[in-house]
This record gives structure tokens, C-alpha cells and sequence, in this order.
């Protein structure tokens, strides 16, 4: 049976197509076949991520509109076998975008994958309500400050009353708390709000918390999904949080601040 | 039957108190030939309403000087109409005795005032006398409950009751109520009962962490709230004159 994960946040910026990316290779890693759908028309990113960009040829908005079929728009990852990119349109808008469009495309791709991830745009507007309205799971990507915290909530409230799931009475969509950026040190400092307070305000089910990292600058200007980079403490959590939305519990790591050798110290190393 | 029974403790019965609406026949005149006429037309005008009706009859409004009243011809005319005396009302001697002849009970003379009722014509129409066993009840709204956890942009509403949530309440929520508003978890948002003027209605919270309370229109802001020495605990907020109470549950 397959499902549909919409990767969401409300706001911008907090790293859902980073997740979206992560999350969807992950998947694949682990021999699920997968495809990541872009659905932030006009500011597609979720290829460059992906680093596909140059194998663009149809996008979503011409699957939608039928001037192309699903296999002529799906890219197949270099990488792995079991995955997948349909990417967004760059010349249009969100308005290209139809519920009936989108269903149909949902309905056709659960016919050959298992896991449909949905990379949602910021906002609340029609693209983000398309992405998130099939879903049968949401990852939430929330930053750890108050803003990001209050616009991650107003998404939790859209799925759990403008859903398919919702407007059909039936089960209400999984919720995921995916905490990204976290510095345990700047929480410490009280400069940032710690993974507590967040879960308390939010109180839906902790997948994972991603640790503020060059790696993830880094594995997006090169398009290599930062799951990959195993030596990554960004891209350790990332499995993690990919085993814990598989069903398998793993204890949360990159809580506490990395203790700073004595060498470390003198010279002041970098973070 | 043992004498062990006899003796069990256990109540068999209860004796209550209960208000019943009734009807009640206040005769006039001491004519009973044009009472038996008068009330076959009010038969034919609504038949539903004179079926076994019970009545209770008044001739402590008789007018003065109406003598030797046949107490047992009344009953049956008013049987044959459909309608059952329960009790007769009476003051004079002469009508408790003829009461107590035939073993009816007799109940004060009336000083409240009673309403007129008018049988409705419409057959199907059944009037609230019909049912004496029965008395009106005001309408009881049920209470509405939330048990999810209610976020920022959602606005919830209970019309003409109280509002119970059970999950936390997000900044940016909103909750309204005509009665009181009851959160039994962490409530950031905005809670406002009593919106249409019920200035008894209650607000009460596990933890105080809300934008804004009111009830009937007298508010407080975080602002205020926050400088309140009960902020984050559970308390119970209500209207006394004009000032918003804050007490610690």
C-alpha cells in the first residue's frame, strides 16, 4: 500500500526540501522505491538538491495538463535504483496546480511506488494546502524559534481540518516533528528554544532532530542529498529519523553540546 | 411472607416532591346544563385534548350565591367529556363535604394566578397539558468536547453551552462559549466565554498561558495576564463587578 508523506512547514526556509530530499533517499537507501515530488511551482529547488537539474525535461504542471505522461517526467536517480524526482515547473505558478490534477497524478504514482514524499511549498496558500490535502503522513520541519514554532502549528491545525483525510472523516493524518538547525549550544545560551519546550508547545510525536551543519550547505550546493555523507553528524540524524518513520525506535541523538578537547580550546576550533 | 423480610431495611419506596402542570376547571356559574354543552363544543374543537385529561376542578371561583351544587352530576359530565378529576379546589364547607362524601381529595383555594389555556384546534397539535406526568424542562444544550489539540487559526464555538477541550490550545486559537469555558491542558490561546453577556460564566484552565481572557466582554490581555502571580498555574477566572478574578484552582 502505498503512501503519501507531505514534508511541510508553514514557513520558509527551514529546510523542508533539504528533508524532502534526505528523507525520500533514505527511503530508497533502504530499498523502498520512492519518488520525491516538487511542489513548489515556480521556485523549483528540489532538483538542484537532488542534483538532477540538468535532466529536467518535463515537470508536474505538464503531467498535470497532459502534455506529457508520468514516465516521461519522472527522473530516475543517478545514485539509486529505487528512486525517483518529479520536479516543478519553473514558468508557472501555483494556480497551475488543480486538486483534480494533483489526485489523479497521486492516484497514478501510488500504482508503482510505495513511498510518495511531497515536498511542500511555504504558506498556507494553494500550492502547500495540494501538497499536504493526499497525504497520509506529515513530516512537520520546525526550527527552533518561536515563529517557525507558531507557523508549524497553524500547519498541524490545516491538516487535521483541510485534509482529504479530514474532509472525508476518515483517520487523521500521522503528524512528525522534524526539529532542524538545533544547536544545543545556543540552547543552552537560552538563544534558542530547546527540543522540550518545542514538543511541549507542538505536542505531536518527536521523529528526529537534525543539528545545525556545514554539511548541509555543503551537500545542497553539490546536490548530493545530505543523508548520504555518512560522516555528517546532519546526515546521521537524518537516518535516524528515516528508522524511526520506518517503525523502529532508535534513541535521539545530538541533544547535548559536543564537549570541546583541551587542544580544541586553546585554539579555538571550529564548531 | 417471613418475619426476616418484613424486617430487610432496604427502602421500598421514596416519597418526592414534583411540580406538574395540570389543567384546571374553574367553574363559574352552577349551570351544568350549559357547562355539558359548552364544553361538547370544546371537545369537538380539538378532540385530542380531552382524552383522559386530568383535571383538577376549581369552584373557589364560583360565583357567590350559586347554591346546592350537585358535586357527583359535575364529575360526570366532565368524565364524559374526557376529562378525569384528579382533586377538587374548593373553600366553601358545603364543597369539601360533598368532596369528602364521594372520597376526593380537596386542595386549597388558588392565590397564584393562572394562566388561560386555550385547547388548539389543530388536532395533531399537542398541548402541554396533554402530558401532566411530564414538566417542561428547559432546553439543555450539551456541552461541546474537543479532545484534539486545537491550533493557531482555528476558532472554535460553543453556541448557547460550555466548551470543554481536553488537548492543549495553541497561541493564535481562539475559543468562544456562551457558558463557560473548561481546558484541562495548557491553554496559550485566547478563551472567551460568555460571549452573549453571561457575565457567570467561568473560565477555568490548567495552566494560564493565554493571549487573552474574557468573559462577557471584560478582557485581559498577556500583557496583563503575565504580571498575574498565577500565570502558569491552574486557575479559575470569573467576573465579580466589573473586575476579571484570577484565583489558583
Amino acid at each position: 500500500m502505498a503512501k503519501i508523506l507531505v514534508v511541510t512547514s508553514g514557513k520558509g526556509g527551514v529546510g523542508k526540501t533539504t528533508t524532502s530530499a534526505a528523507i525520500g533517499t533514505g527511503l530508497a537507501l533502504r530499498g523502498h522505491k520512492t519518488v520525491v515530488v516538487d511542489f513548489d511551482v515556480g521556485l523549483r529547488n528540489l532538483d538542484l538538491i537532488m542534483g538532477c537539474e540538468r535532466r529536467v525535461v518535463y515537470d508536474f504542471v505538464n503531467v498535470i495538463q497532459g502534455d506529457a505522461t508520468l514516465g516521461q517526467a519522472l527522473i530516475k536517480d543517478k545514485r539509486l535504483e529505487n528512486l525517483y524526482v518529479l520536479a516543478a515547473s519553473q514558468t508557472r505558478d501555483k494556480d497551475a496546480l488543480s486538486a483534480e490534477g494533483v489526485g489523479r497524478v497521486m492516484d497514478e504514482l501510488r500504482e508503482s511506488f510505495e513511498y510518495i514524499i511531497c515536498d511542500s511549498p511555504a504558506g498556507i496558500e494553494k500550492g502547500a494546502h495540494l501538497a499536504m490535502y493526499f497525504a497520509d503522513e506529515a513530516v512537520v520541519v520546525t526550527n527552533p524559534e518561536v515563529s517557525s514554532v507558531r507557523d508549524s502549528d497553524r500547519m498541524l491545525g490545516l491538516l487535521a481540518s483541510k485534509s482529504r483525510r479530514a474532509e472525508n472523516g476518515e483517520e487523521p493524518i500521522k503528524e512528525h516533528l522534524l526539529l532542524t538547525r538545533y544547536s544545543p549550544d545556543r540552547v543552552n545560551k537560552g538563544e534558542m528554544l530547546g527540543v522540550e519546550d518545542v514538543e511541549e508547545i507542538l505536542a505531536i510525536r518527536l521523529l528526529g532532530v537534525i543539528p545545525e551543519s556545514q554539511s548541509v550547505l555543503k551537500a545542497s550546493n553539490q546536490g548530493i542529498p545530505v543523508i548520504l555523507d555518512e560522516q555528517s553528524d546532519a546526515g546521521q540524524a537524518y537516518s535516524d529519523a528515516v528508522e524511526r518513520l520506518l517503525g523502529k525506535e532508535t534513541p535521539h541523538r545530538f541533544l547535548d553540546v559536543h564537549k570541546k578537547g583541551f587542544l580544541q580550546r586553546l585554539f579555538g576550533g571550529r564548531e | 411472607m417471613s418475619q426476616a423480610d418484613l424486617l430487610d431495611p432496604a427502602p421500598v419506596f421514596q416519597l418526592k416532591g414534583s411540580m406538574l402542570a395540570i389543567t384546571v376547571l374553574e367553574l363559574a356559574y352552577n349551570d351544568l346544563a350549559r357547562l355539558d354543552h359548552q364544553l361538547s363544543e370544546k371537545v369537538a374543537q380539538a378532540p385530542n385534548f380531552f382524552q383522559n385529561t386530568p383535571l383538577v376542578l376549581a369552584l373557589d371561583k364560583l360565583q357567590p350565591g350559586a347554591q346546592g351544587l350537585d358535586l357527583r352530576a359535575l364529575l360526570a359530565i366532565c368524565r364524559r367529556h374526557g376529562l378525569r378529576t384528579l382533586a377538587i379546589r374548593a373553600s366553601l364547607a358545603e364543597h369539601i363535604a360533598a368532596a369528602q362524601a364521594l372520597d376526593l381529595p380537596v386542595l386549597p383555594p388558588s392565590s397564584a394566578r393562572e394562566r388561560p389555556i386555550a385547547p388548539s384546534t389543530t388536532a395533531a397539535t399537542p398541548t402541554p397539558a396533554r402530558k401532566p406526568e411530564k414538566p417542561a424542562e428547559p432546553a439543555v444544550r450539551p456541552t461541546r468536547v474537543v479532545s484534539v489539540p486545537v491550533r493557531g487559526g482555528q476558532q472554535i464555538y460553543a453556541p448557547g453551552g460550555d466548551l470543554l477541550v481536553l488537548a492543549p490550545v495553541s497561541a493564535g486559537a481562539e475559543l468562544l462559549a456562551d457558558g463557560n469555558i473548561h481546558v484541562y491542558a495548557p491553554m496559550r490561546g485566547r478563551a472567551l466565554a460568555g460571549i452573549k453577556g453571561n457575565s457567570q460564566a467561568r473560565i477555568f484552565c490548567r495552566m494560564l498561558a493565554a493571549e487573552l481572557i474574557s468573559i462577557a466582554g471584560r478582557y485581559k490581555v498577556a500583557e496583563d495576564l503575565r504580571r498575574d502571580p498565577n500565570w502558569g498555574e491552574a486557575v479559575h477566572i470569573h467576573l465579580a463587578g466589573d473586575v476579571l478574578n484570577i484565583t489558583r484552582l
